[in-house]
């Protein structure tokens, strides 16, 4: 069963297609992740599933409905969205950031109920960004900036959750914290997480399900463990490399071999 | 990636586009300047109009060849290529495709000191462009002086902002010395749509000493300019000096709008619909941006004050007017084709 | 909802603004927000008794509140109810109706250099009303319809031409810039055309003045700012939510195209009414807002606010060019512009980490 669903979806910019003829179903209640080379649309289908972009053809499906029929205030209280690069305007503070997030629940009558207090309150305790509440966006870190913009993606309060490469700018440390956070989302809430990341190795430690794009179209999906293969890695990136158990989680690891060391790595 | 790979996506169709459409926007300049010489409210043959040119005969025609028709073209282009090169440079320097040379109060400035001499019997045309200079000059470097006062040296906003609040200042003051007196009123609405005719070449020979040192400037800043559009962090972290090259930018649409100013009166919309024009074609590299600047600025005007001349014959419209009316709606074609990228 | 549920009172967690709930129903307050409503009240007060007072006959406040109470003698209630009133209340319309469609520009264009000017509401307005008074006809009636039609109709066909796959913010400030060139050119022209004396009253026109506005005025204006602010008032959080980019906005539910055609609306509807019953009263719908959001410093264009800024601008302006070069009668734009751009300037070179915002 899939609430959210892609039917033969076309997408592209201008006269561009980028997304040819796309079927996809992202399964409730687990983490989907898409991998694939630069330019191979995998943004652009994100997008695509969040309503930002208008089919050329095909359609997205939200429980069932087309996508681009419903209210979109509806749809953003189901489905929730950081995007790429996000703005926001300078010396803006967190809270408020954070309590934007609330906007499609809100009425011009009720401008700010208790509910939006708690959501907010607890999106950023989930964050660890409770004591940045008061500071402006602008003056924060790459990475507190990051968790707060989570942070207002999670006051949203949706079951469904698309990130659009949520680690970038991320020290190590911080990107496996914001992982486990969104792990953490899909085991403790149950929710339903889509997103886009560039590392393959973190894509197969967090994935539930692994969809690999190659010229906007999937080249393969599943479990982590039967898509990342040799071929599949020379398939979607070109490039040659190892796959072995990743020592920590069991899942694929992947091991790039460069022309420099291609010699030494012949043998295991 | 380098810089130049980001502005400049080495498409094949923009390589070849780039020099045979500046090839050819160089060839329609000179056909239009030979049209611009040959035709106007009184006709000549072309016959005559050559020989005027080469050997003149003291003839009444061979006069007004020489003597009004030469200079007005010789000032279209002067003053095109200022106004052109002097948007680049402007829109360049704010990143605000809205930017325009009168952005920072320059020709609000140019206009009150004019306004001001009319009002007080210093009208000669001479005396008219002196003053224009000097109030282009003025407004210009007290806007930069306070919009580069903020925190972070002269931002685009502030500085534009602070540009577009100088000019409604000048503006209302020039509005309330034409109120109160009808002579000032009558002279400036004449000079105030900006016009070729009539001007000599006189005011020329000043005025280039400002539209050469601009164009200097324009050269020089053309590279800092191109990595400052890629943001001011990275423009820094590249090597450029952020600070100067806006001061230079600055400087620089200054001295040509303030030349052109005191040679044609303001000259409406050239400087906005020629970057615009220039970027659709040859892409957000500034060298070319220049280079087409340069070709496309006199191409508006002279094509303006051509038709000026003609299509309400035996009277004419002065090229102040016909730039717009022919420049807007290429603008809005632009603007709709989404070629208009942003900056 | 009973009277007997008291409403709660709490600070929000950014540590800015407070909470008022009660039951259902809730609303944000900005602390800010309000003192600076407060003082521009205040300033508008004491403006607004200023202008009643003053003038070629100085009535007492006394008497000037006697008057508006409906107690004062025939000659006093004339000049202040009949003469003074309208023009006063006119000018305060006018300026708020200004300043709260400059700040809806801004919001739709993300650019702090967008005024009700580019969507070609004045240049229409001036184009037309320039036309009525140099071509001659019945202009008393005519010019304030004339202005009203030829800057709606502008701005139509500037929507109509920005609109292609939705009205992007940039395209129809570009757009806007070119139509309107076009019309000024065609005004400039008129007024080459025009002899001195029609060339004079159309530079008065074209500056905006107050002079001999009365109850019509007000009504028509007051009508499209009683029933336009509301709605303007109800699209303040998606206009908050617009100012993080279109993605943002369309992720957290608001309908961005939708949402930019009603608030561009909303300021043609708005500036054009006003032209037409003041003129193109300059800088006032430009420098309102921006005026409005580095005294309140809260991020986001505060609507009410620059509609207050915008009152304020016209009045105090209005007042300082009846008494300047009294008793000449300067036109109200002249005065807005030298008296709000030096304004505007010290703002900006003040400005600390909060300049530079739309």
């Amino acid at each position: 069963m899939s609430r959210l669903e892609a039917r033969e979806l076309e997408l592209s910019y201008d006269d561009r297609l980028i997304v040819k003829g796309l079927s996809v179903a992202i399964p409730d209640g687990e983490v989907t992740v898409i991998v694939g080379a630069n330019a191979c649309g995998k943004s652009t289908l994100l997008r695509g599933l969040a309503r930002l972009l208008r089919p050329q053809g095909g359609q997205v499906l939200l429980d069932g409905q087309a996508i681009g029929s419903l209210r979109t205030r509806d749809v953003a209280r189901v489905l929730g969205l950081l995007p790429q690069s996000p703005t926001a305007p300078d010396g803006l503070t967190v809270g408020d950031l954070v309590g934007r997030g609330r906007n499609p629940h809100q009425r011009w009558f009720a401008q700010w109920s208790e509910s939006d207090e708690d959501a907010v309150t607890e999106a950023l305790r989930r964050t660890g960004t409770a004591e940045l509440a008061a500071r402006p966006v602008d003056e924060l870190s790459g990475g507190q900036r990051q968790r707060v913009w989570i942070a207002m993606t999670l006051a949203q309060g949706t079951d469904l959750l698309l990130l659009d490469e949520p680690t970038t700018y991320l020290d190590l440390a911080h990107q496996v914290e914001v992982l486990d956070l969104i792990a953490d989302l899909n085991a403790r809430d149950g929710r339903t997480v889509v997103m886009v990341l560039h590392d393959l190795n973190q894509a197969c430690r967090y994935a539930d399900h692994l969809i690999a794009m190659r010229n906007g179209a999937v080249y393969a999906e599943g479990r982590p463990e039967d898509v990342i293969t040799e071929d599949v890695v020379q398939q979607v990136f070109g490039l040659q490399a190892r796959v072995v158990p990743d020592p920590v989680t069991g899942t694929p690891l992947v091991l790039p071999l460069s022309s420099r060391h291609r010699r030494s790595a012949g043998q295991p | 990636m380098t810089a130049r790979a980001v502005l400049d996506p080495p498409t094949r169709d923009r390589q070849l586009l780039r020099p045979v459409g500046l090839a050819c926007a160089v060839a329609l300049l000179a056909v239009v300047v030979v049209v611009s010489i040959a035709v106007g409210t009184k006709a000549i043959a072309l016959g005559t109009v050559l020989d005027a040119l080469h050997d003149p005969d003291g003839s009444e025609d061979a006069l007004i060849v020489r003597s009004l028709r030469v200079p007005r073209t010789v000032l279209g282009l002067a003053v095109g290529a200022a106004l052109g090169v002097a948007g680049v440079l402007m829109q360049g320097l704010t990143r605000n495709p809205m930017a325009e040379p009168g952005i920072l109060g320059v020709s609000a400035g140019a206009a009150l000191a004019a306004v001001l001499g009319f009002r007080f019997g210093l009208s000669s045309p001479e005396q008219t462009a002196v003053l224009a200079a000097g109030g282009a000059a003025l407004a210009g470097s007290v806007v930069y002086a306070l919009g580069s006062r903020g925190r972070q040296g002269a931002s685009p906003v502030t500085l534009a902002l602070a540009g577009v609040a100088m000019a409604f200042l000048l503006q209302g003051l020039v509005s309330a010395v034409v109120l109160l007196d009808a002579d000032s009123l009558d002279q400036f609405r004449f000079w105030n749509v900006g016009a070729l005719a009539d001007r000599g070449l006189g005011l020329l020979r000043g005025a280039a000493v400002l539209l050469l040192a601009g164009a200097l400037l324009a050269v020089v800043v053309a590279r800092p300019l191109d990595l400052l559009a890629l943001g001011e962090e990275t423009a820094r972290g590249l090597g450029v000096a952020v600070g100067r090259t806006r001061l230079l930018a600055a400087a620089g649409s200054v001295l040509l709008v303030g030349g052109s100013v005191a040679l044609c009166g303001p000259l409406a919309f050239v400087g906005l619909v020629v970057p615009h024009l220039a970027r659709a074609i040859a892409g957000p590299g500034h060298r070319w941006l220049l280079a087409y600047a340069v070709v496309l600025g006199p191409l508006l005007v002279l094509v303006s004050d051509v038709l000026g001349r003609v299509v309400v014959r035996p009277g004419e419209l002065q090229a102040g007017i016909v730039t717009a009316l022919v420049g807007a709606p290429f603008f809005v074609h632009l603007a709709r084709r989404q070629r208009l990228a942003g900056l | 909802m009973t009277t007997a549920l008291r409403p709660q009172v709490s600070v929000r967690a950014d540590g800015r603004s407070v909470v008022l709930r009660r039951g259902r129903a809730s609303v944000v307050v900005r602390p800010p927000s309000v003192s600076v409503g407060a003082a521009l009240l205040v300033a508008l007060v004491v403006v607004g008794a200023l202008t009643l007072s003053v003038g070629e006959f100085p009535v007492p406040v006394g008497d000037v509140v006697r008057s508006l109470l409906g107690r004062g003698d025939a000659g006093v209630d004339f000049i202040v109810l009949d003469l003074r009133l309208p023009r006063l209340v006119c000018g305060l319309l006018v300026g708020a109706a200004f300043g709260l469609a400059g700040a809806l520009t801004q919001a739709v264009a993300r650019n702090p250099l967008a005024s009700p000017d580019v969507l070609g509401v004045t240049a229409g307005a001036t184009a037309a009303a320039v036309a009525v008074l140099v071509l001659g006809g019945p202009r008393t009636t005519a010019l304030p319809v004339a202005a009203l039609v030829g800057g709606v109709l502008t701005a139509v066909v500037v929507f109509l031409l920005a609109a292609r796959r939705g009205v992007v913010g940039v395209r129809l400030v570009l757009v806007g810039i070119g139509v309107s060139a076009t019309l000024q050119a065609a005004t400039n022209y008129l007024l080459l055309r025009a002899d001195i004396t029609q060339a004079q009253a159309a530079t008065v026109w074209l500056t905006g003045s107050l002079n001999g506005r009365g109850w019509t005025e007000v009504v028509t204006v007051g009508v499209a700012v009683a029933v336009l602010l509301p709605v303007a008032l109800l699209l303040t959080r998606p206009v908050g939510v617009l100012q993080f980019g279109d993605d943002t906005a369309r992720g957290l539910g608001v309908r961005v195209g939708a949402t930019r055609s009603v608030l561009v609306l909303l300021a043609v509807a708005l500036a054009a009414l006003a032209t037409a019953a003041a003129g193109p009263i300059a800088f006032v719908a430009l420098s309102a807002p921006q005026i409005a959001v580095r005294l309140v410093r809260t991020p986001g264009l505060p609507l009410v606010t620059a509609g207050l800024v915008g009152a304020l601008l016209v009045a105090t302006a209005d007042l300082l060019a009846r008494r300047l070069l009294a008793p000449t009668d300067l036109p109200v734009g002249v005065v807005t512009a030298v008296l709000g751009a030096p304004f505007l300037l010290w703002l900006l070179a003040r400005a600390s980490g909060l300049a530079g915002r739309p």
